[in-house]
């Protein structure tokens, strides 16, 4: 089976193409990567306008599934997922039951597989049971196929435990994704401290209750010589702890959602209290914005991850403090990504593949995010100037919890491959 | 005579987007209806036949008191619900509530709420006017609208008025509406208490910020003593009630060094002994029953220009009783 991409403009970082040229993939493989490919009895898409890149790589998402398939399910998320350019997903543990077992770990690689649309990864628990006070059997994980560990959804309070799970970790080269709060600073805040937590009323998640916890990672990273990589970052001051901690040689990589470089608390206000504004971390000021984008324009941020989170709309339909923090992400990233660092002109087309993935490729040991002779033929082609409105209908997710509903979006992807197969195709 | 606007809004939901000649509005009208509340028949038909819900979701006597008379008053039909929200249910969904409310045909919904913004998500849903009673920390306007029209009353104008808002500010609603109808009409405003209970930024909006109470009572026309609300303090904030009563407790030795026209107002429940003495609670500074008396009015003038604004308003001044 061949297929010829045609006319495209090629970005692949990992082989520093940034250029116009063919792709011919074959069996599932990419065959060759040039100018003027000519194949006979392939099947022909023509790219003319489009950029052609490596499959989009999730390494931060929620699916829900095993526990809640009213939010989501694997099917309805992979769904969302090549809709959104991404052919492999990292499934984050925080399930019901959590992936701190083979059992639950094998089922969704398994079931991922048997959907055949995403490749679905799966990160397991870095803690039994996600409790903060035991160890995973992270052997047992390793060998039931998990590409990182995480207890998402909560730090590990325990130092000790980290120390612990740092060094244990490092032993099978498995990333720990650590999602950095000191619980006790943010307690009961529904949305960042700020000027417009004041305005509102509403209990705020200061600034520093994300970057002690994430000075706290760096100083055990620095010590156990473990693999570290921080959660969704979304302050000025992790930023600039992870950026002081880099070029001290500290072994650690980590990654922020496209929400926190397109939206601040101020959309709280704007919105009136719409609960698709709450998430953890919370959308935080200006200047934390411009410090996210400035980390991703100058390497300090190697990654973009969705955190997609999933919520029906009657857990979200409530008052602020009481609805589940999270938004879904899988279809949006890259229109924001497109929007608010292409065009407003941080990054260019090659780093913002590394950033959705090849870096993410890297972290979690995937051989993905390239488009080399041989690799596995996951291809996105996208339209930058394709506008398409988010609307409960065009959302493929089961949930539709999304701060930019009923917004014009620019950028999609309109052709996803995954292992030389066509998973998706934007509808006309 | 100022210029006089029409009232326009289905909703009163904060201060803080109301216009300074909107606040003026209310002001006036409430200025009309303290007179209803003197006669023999206290009663005016402007409301008649329209139903009116306290849809309380946290307890409250005193300001569900103070709009059911307000309404009767007025001649509304009015129901009292007390929504409980036990530890089961996380939330109400609005969409439930809201279709309810539609069903039973309500004109005027008047809700209190523990969460900031819970109004403003209902008011989206129902075609009924909703005046918030309070949401959370958030804004509490018929109080802030009180407050300044009892200010007015016992010192004159409002623009340049030196007011001190003591106590925790952070968790308080009266605090914000104050402070949005004073700033704009033109007071002179500072918030004052522990350092632990006053909200980051709070100077933003225009706000002075004081730590000692014996500083800024000296310059002050107006002290607005708030309740310390044990429910809803969290842990750390301060150390004692005793402690906090030394530092911004007001007695009659605190005010030795006041003005001697002070006027001391109090949201209520007062907590005895601990933000006022009963000296000064019972003493001739204290206006705090002025401010229930002007509640009632405050409120009818709220009821009535909401509800005027989806009938004729031909009609309604003949229902003002003239």
């Amino acid at each position: 089976m061949k297929l010829l991409i045609k006319n495209g403009h090629v970005v692949d970082p990992a082989n520093k193409i940034d250029s116009d040229m063919d792709v011919l993939v074959e069996n599932g493989k990419i065959q060759k990567v040039s100018k003027n490919i000519k194949a006979d009895g392939a099947e022909i898409i023509d790219a003319k306008g489009k950029v052609v890149a490596p499959g989009l790589v999730d390494m931060h998402c929620h699916l829900r599934e095993p526990g809640r398939e009213d939010e989501e399910t694997l099917l309805t998320a992979s769904k969302a997922a090549v809709k959104g350019g991404f052919t492999s997903v990292c499934a984050m543990p925080n399930t019901t039951p959590p992936c701190d077992n083979q059992g639950v770990v094998g089922f969704i690689s398994s079931e991922g597989k048997r959907i055949g649309l995403c490749n679905i990864y799966v990160a397991g628990t870095i803690t039994k049971g996600r409790r903060g006070e035991e160890l995973s059997e992270i052997g047992e994980l390793k060998k039931a196929g998990v590409v990182a560990l995480s207890d998402d959804g909560d730090s590990v309070d325990n130092s000790e435990i980290m120390r612990r799970a740092l060094e244990y970790a490092g032993m099978f080269e498995l990333p720990i994704i650590a999602h950095c709060e000191d619980k006790l600073l943010s307690k009961n805040g529904v949305m960042n401290e700020g000027f417009i937590s004041t305005l509102l009323g509403l209990r705020g998640r200061p600034a520093i209750s994300e970057s002690i916890r994430v000075a706290r990672e760096l100083e055990l990273c620095a010590m156990t010589k473990g693999r570290l990589h921080i959660a969704h970052v979304s302050t000025k001051r992790s930023v600039e702890l992870i950026r002081d901690a880099k070029k001290r040689g500290i072994n650690t990589t980590c990654e922020t959602a496209p929400h926190y470089f397109t939206l601040t608390d101020e959309a709280v206000k704007t919105s009136g209290f719409d609960t698709n504004t709450k998430m953890n971390p919370p959308l935080r000021t200006i200047e934390d914005v411009e410090a996210v984008k400035q980390g991703l324009l100058d390497g300090t941020i190697d990654a973009i991850a969705t955190d997609h989170a999933p919520h029906t709309e009657d857990e979200k339909d409530t008052d602020f403090d009481s609805a589940p923090f999270g938004i879904i992400g899988l279809e949006t990233a890259l229109s924001l990504a497109i929007m608010e660092l292409i065009d407003k002109k941080v990054l260019k087309w090659p780093e913002l593949i590394e950033k959705l993935s090849l870096n993410p490729s890297k972290i979690t040991g995937l051989n993905k995010g390239r488009l080399s002779v041989e690799d596995d033929a996951d291809i996105v082609i996208i339209d930058p100037d394709a506008k398409w409105q988010v609307t409960k209908k065009t959302i493929a997710s089961k949930s539709k919890n999304t701060p930019f509903l009923g917004m014009t979006l620019k950028g999609a992807a309109v052709v996803t491959i995954r292992e030389g197969k066509v998973v998706y195709v934007i509808p006309a | 005579m100022p210029k006089r606007i029409d009232w326009t809004r289905k909703d009163l939901l904060g201060l803080e987007d109301l216009s300074k000649e909107e606040i003026e509005l209310i002001l006036d009208t409430a200025e009309s209806f303290k007179e209803v509340s003197e006669r023999p028949v206290k009663k005016v038909p402007a409301l008649r036949g329209k139903t009116v819900v306290n849809l309380f979701f946290e307890s409250s006597t005193r300001t569900r008191t103070s709009f059911e008379l307000a309404a009767k008053r007025l001649s509304a039909d009015v129901l009292n619900i007390a929504m409980q929200t036990s530890s089961i249910s996380k939330g109400e969904t609005f969409k439930d509530t809201a279709k309810n409310i539609e069903a039973m045909r309500i004109d005027i919904i008047i809700m209190r709420h523990t969460a900031s913004g819970a109004p403003h998500m209902l008011a989206r849903s129902v075609k009924a006017s909703v005046i918030n009673a309070g949401d959370g920390s958030h804004e509490h306007p018929t109080q802030g609208l009180l407050d300044i029209f009892t200010m007015k009353q016992k010192r004159g104008e409002i623009k340049g008025l030196n007011v001190v808002i003591v106590g925790d500010i952070t968790h308080s609603r009266v605090a914000r509406s104050n402070i949005w109808g004073l700033i704009k009409l033109g007071a002179e405003v500072t918030v004052c208490g522990p350092k632990t209970l006053i909200p980051v930024e709070i100077e933003k909006l225009g706000v002075s910020v004081s730590h000692s109470l014996k500083d800024t009572i000296k310059n002050a026309d107006v002290v607005n003593v708030l309740r310390i609300q044990h429910e809803r303090q969290q842990g750390g904030l301060f150390p004692s009630i005793r402690e906090y009563v030394n530092r911004f407790g007001i007695n009659t030795e605190i005010l030795e060094g006041a003005k001697k026209d002070l006027v001391i107002m109090h949201p209520g429940p007062i907590n005895r002994g601990v933000e006022l003495t009963p000296e000064v609670a019972d003493g001739p500074y204290s206006v705090i029953l002025d401010q229930v008396t002007n509640g009632v009015a405050v409120r009818m003038a709220v009821l009535y220009l909401v509800a005027q604004r989806k009938t004729n308003v031909q009609g309604i001044r003949g229902g003002m009783g003239r």
